[in-house]
């Protein structure tokens, strides 16, 4: 019998809310990431300014270039929604261009942050040169590492879809990884006002 | 015990991607994802855990039986009483509660399992494996020895070059792990799998105060778990957090820990008021007076439970408003305890009560927590606070909460549930006895406290002069301290005749309220032969016995028979699998790499953490498809 039964089957399992439970655990994720990033961003708010040595946040930050990396994380998920439409269309060819370009602008953001990181290093920022050095690049760090974990999510459905049929039944997959997309992105726009954007106003 | 027996059903159980289906031996239980296994072996590890906390609590009470003793060093001493709180929060009271819900929940609600029966498997083996890294510190160079909270910067690399507080740091992360991902499946279940009927209103509160714990540890968890990596980063790649000479403040340590650590408080005790929720209705045969009011205090409790978080620290100079606002906090969230304590109070009044040992350890932490609450208001008022602040009445305190409630509670659940989970029954005579000893020996041990601390004994000194008028209540601690240790031994032992040649219980042994006892004892693999099916509060109470609860048999069977109509397509149950163990040995493994930075170690497991979690979402489904009603099993 082992593998023989279909997923609808077990799916035959009441659901009180008619929420499929992979949709409630991702919010429940998001939810205690919320605290995560809160936690970290607020420990980037109560060091900010006691700094005791340089580089200060006005020396190294640049905001033309990570204007130029957020604009194209924001317009990844834009992506994201074009990807799941697609699949819940069965539009597969579709799917998997949007899916591969959402994957790609994530990849692009990553590699603006490493390009960053390392000329922030150059600069002489680091760990622990600093605590500027130490709650920039531990927060940032961690959102990079989300990004990181959601693009490997994206492609392992990008090549999953090639090796056996996708349909319109499996876009929960999609929608749940979209979710998370989405949080990452706006957990960015937070970081990109208060560590960046604040240091200037 | 033959390391796997297969069912009779021929299936393959070795590959790659292929579930396996063991029936019993050691490897269907390291493979299993079957929530009343997994409930099974939290309490096991967790009474485990409890020894041990235990016999750190025994030696430190011995060092301090009379003054000027020598028993153990200072050194030792530090490290006793910091590993006995991290192993009674972390690894014994907190996880007994989420064993127990692990175990309960489901069938209380009527489902067959959690929603995610792996990730309830990994929770678990994540626990039990953070547990052993933190024990094993007392054999790698020392244990950490900056107290539970450890408080910055005495965690700093500077001020503590050894490796125990690394120890502490990835132990308690990788423990919070566990708990996080058990928690949101326990809330995922809670909400979506509940069986027909069973409408938010018509739960057990048991499965609402595990509810709210459980959102509790969603959004405690986190400052913690970031907090404890800022620590790593000081001590691993010299981050300034902590540092003072930095600009980093240790005060902003106390603030994360306290934000998790006071909800951890009621993380703790919730599941407890829980327990009490249902033992003492089933023994009064009375329903729980006030069930709308139990629950929603509960649920302000649980808000209320992160606005409190500063009474730790009213001594650290946050000034006199903030002092103020938060004491204020501490004394309202008493009201909503007070309630629950009122409800149960008239749960009993009328009730045909039956003074089982579930009941008796009931009564018992009715009172015993009501003491440790009426100390907590105390300590709610900053002048108080500055005066008992870090003595002995401190430890009193916390002591009857967490000791005299959660513990207590916990003792009530197990003799009350114990029938279910074994099919066997205690000895209610040695019941008794342990019951005595246990009970009487707590208030001995922590009632001399409360004095000894008003005397101005501080806590976590390892020796004291002679002279102060301490002695005596320290002796009394310590001879109390021998009596629950008896009583807990006549405890573990009573279990284990009690499994091996007990009374056998039946299904529903105590004529109890809930869905749980409508099942065989224990109850199979797949939980329930018919779904069942709820239209009212109590849903076997009121099955047995609808005349009592006005309850219409007709209304039941017409809804039974929607029911059946709608589905017959039997049980899926699915497969073992090995991925949950692979991956949190991996991250196991992986802790002890970071402690001795071993970069390469740490990648090597990294790889094979990623690669278990594809097999882990690749490998299917597997397991049985099943008709109970028809006999085929």
């Amino acid at each position: 019998m082992s593998g023989s039964v279909a997923l609808e089957q077990v799916e035959h399992q009441p659901h009180r809310t008619g929420l499929p439970d992979l949709k409630l655990i991702m919010w429940l994720f998001l939810a205690s990431d919320c605290m995560f990033f809160g936690t970290l961003i607020g420990t980037y708010l109560v060091y900010q300014g006691r700094s005791l040595e340089g580089p200060f946040p006005a020396d190294v930050l640049d905001i033309p270039v990570t204007t130029v990396s957020s604009f194209v994380l924001l317009m990844s998920s834009f992506l994201m929604v074009l990807a799941l439409h697609a699949l819940r269309k069965d539009d597969i060819p579709r799917f998997r261009l949007w899916t591969f370009g959402v994957a790609f602008f994530g990849s692009v953001f990553l590699g603006f942050q490493v390009f960053e990181f390392s000329t922030f290093a150059l600069e002489g920022l680091s760990l622990n040169q600093n605590l500027f050095g130490s709650t920039f690049f531990v927060l940032t760090g961690t959102h990079g590492i989300h990004v990181t974990v959601g693009v490997l999510m994206l492609l392992s459905i990008l090549i999953l879809s090639f090796v056996k049929p996708m349909s319109s039944k499996d876009a929960i997959f999609l929608e749940v990884t979209g979710l998370y997309w989405h949080f990452v992105d706006i957990v960015w726009i937070v970081i990109f006002t208060v560590v960046y954007l604040v240091e200037f106003a | 015990m033959a390391i796997g027996r297969q069912p009779a059903q021929p299936v393959n159980n070795v590959g790659l991607l292929i579930r396996p289906n063991w029936d019993r031996g050691i490897l269907s239980w390291l493979t299993t994802v079957d929530h009343k296994r997994l409930g099974i072996l939290y309490i096991v590890t967790s009474t485990f855990f409890f020894l041990t906390a235990s016999v750190e609590a025994f030696i430190m009470r011995l060092q301090l039986v009379r003054p000027e003793q020598q028993l153990v060093s200072p050194d030792i001493f530090n490290q006793l009483f910091t590993m006995h709180g991290v192993t009674m929060v972390f690894l014994a009271i907190m996880p007994l509660g989420i064993g127990l819900a692990n175990y309960f929940a489901p069938l209380m609600i009527g489902a067959r399992d959690l929603a995610f029966p792996r990730l309830n498997a990994f929770g678990y083996w994540v626990y039990a494996f953070s547990g052993v890294l933190l024990l094993s510190s007392f054999i790698f160079g020392g244990a950490p020895d900056v107290g539970w909270f450890a408080y910055a910067p005495l965690t700093s690399l500077s001020n503590n070059p050894g490796t125990g507080t690394d120890y502490f740091m990835v132990g308690l992360l990788i423990s919070g792990l566990g708990t996080l991902v058990t928690a949101m499946n326990l809330i995922v279940t809670i909400i979506n799998l509940r069986a027909p009927g069973m409408t938010l209103f018509r739960m057990p509160a048991f499965v609402w105060m595990i509810l709210i714990t459980m959102f509790l540890i969603v959004f405690a968890f986190p400052p913690l778990t970031i907090a404890l990596f800022q620590v790593m980063m000081d001590r691993t790649f010299g981050t300034l957090f902590y540092d003072p000479a930095g600009g980093g403040m240790a005060i902003l340590w106390q603030h994360l820990f306290w934000i998790f650590g006071h909800p951890e408080v009621y993380i703790i005790i919730l599941p407890a008021f829980g327990v009490i929720s249902e033992v003492i209705p089933a023994f009064s045969r009375k329903p729980l007076f006030g069930y709308a009011m139990v629950i929603l205090s509960g649920i302000f409790i649980g808000f209320m439970g992160f606005a409190v978080w500063s009474h730790h620290m009213f001594t650290t100079g946050l000034g006199p408003i903030v002092n103020t606002a938060f004491a204020l906090t501490t004394v309202v969230i008493g009201i909503p305890t007070g309630i629950k304590v009122f409800n149960w109070l008239a749960t009993l009044w009328g009730g045909r009560i039956r003074f089982t040992t579930a009941m008796l350890f009931a009564l018992a932490f009715l009172v015993t927590f009501t003491m440790g609450g009426i100390t907590g208001i105390m300590l709610a008022l900053p002048p108080f606070d500055a005066q008992a602040q870090d003595s002995y009445f401190v430890v009193a305190h916390f002591h009857y909460v967490m000791g005299g409630g959660a513990l207590l509670a916990f003792f009530a659940g197990v003799y009350y549930w114990f029938p279910k989970m074994t099919g066997r029954m205690l000895n209610e005579v040695v019941g008794k006895w342990v019951f005595a000893l246990v009970v009487g020996g707590f208030h001995l041990v922590f009632f001399p406290q409360h004095f000894v601390g008003l005397l101005g004994m501080p806590r976590r000194i390892q020796t004291y002069d002679a002279g102060l008028g301490w002695e005596v209540y320290n002796s009394l601690s310590t001879i109390g301290t021998w009596i629950m240790s008896i009583g807990a031994l006549i405890f573990l032992t009573s279990m284990v005749l009690a499994f091996l040649n007990g009374k056998r219980a039946g299904n529903d042994p105590w004529d109890a309220r809930t869905l749980e006892w409508s099942t065989s004892s224990p109850p199979p693999y797949y939980n329930f032969d018919k779904d069942p099916v709820v239209t009212g509060r109590d849903a076997w109470w009121a099955k047995k016995y609808p005349e009592s609860v006005h309850a219409d048999p007709a209304e039941q069977a017409a809804a039974e028979a929607a029911h059946e109509a709608e589905h017959d397509g039997g049980i899926h149950i699915p497969g073992q699998s090995w991925y949950p163990f692979i991956a949190s040995a991996a991250i196991f493994l992986g802790g002890y790499a970071f402690i001795y930075d071993n970069w390469w170690l740490a990648l090597l497991l990294l790889g094979v953490l990623l690669i278990s979690c594809y097999a882990w979402a690749l490998e299917g489904i597997g397991g049985r498809h099943i008709h109970p009603e028809e006999g085929h099993v």
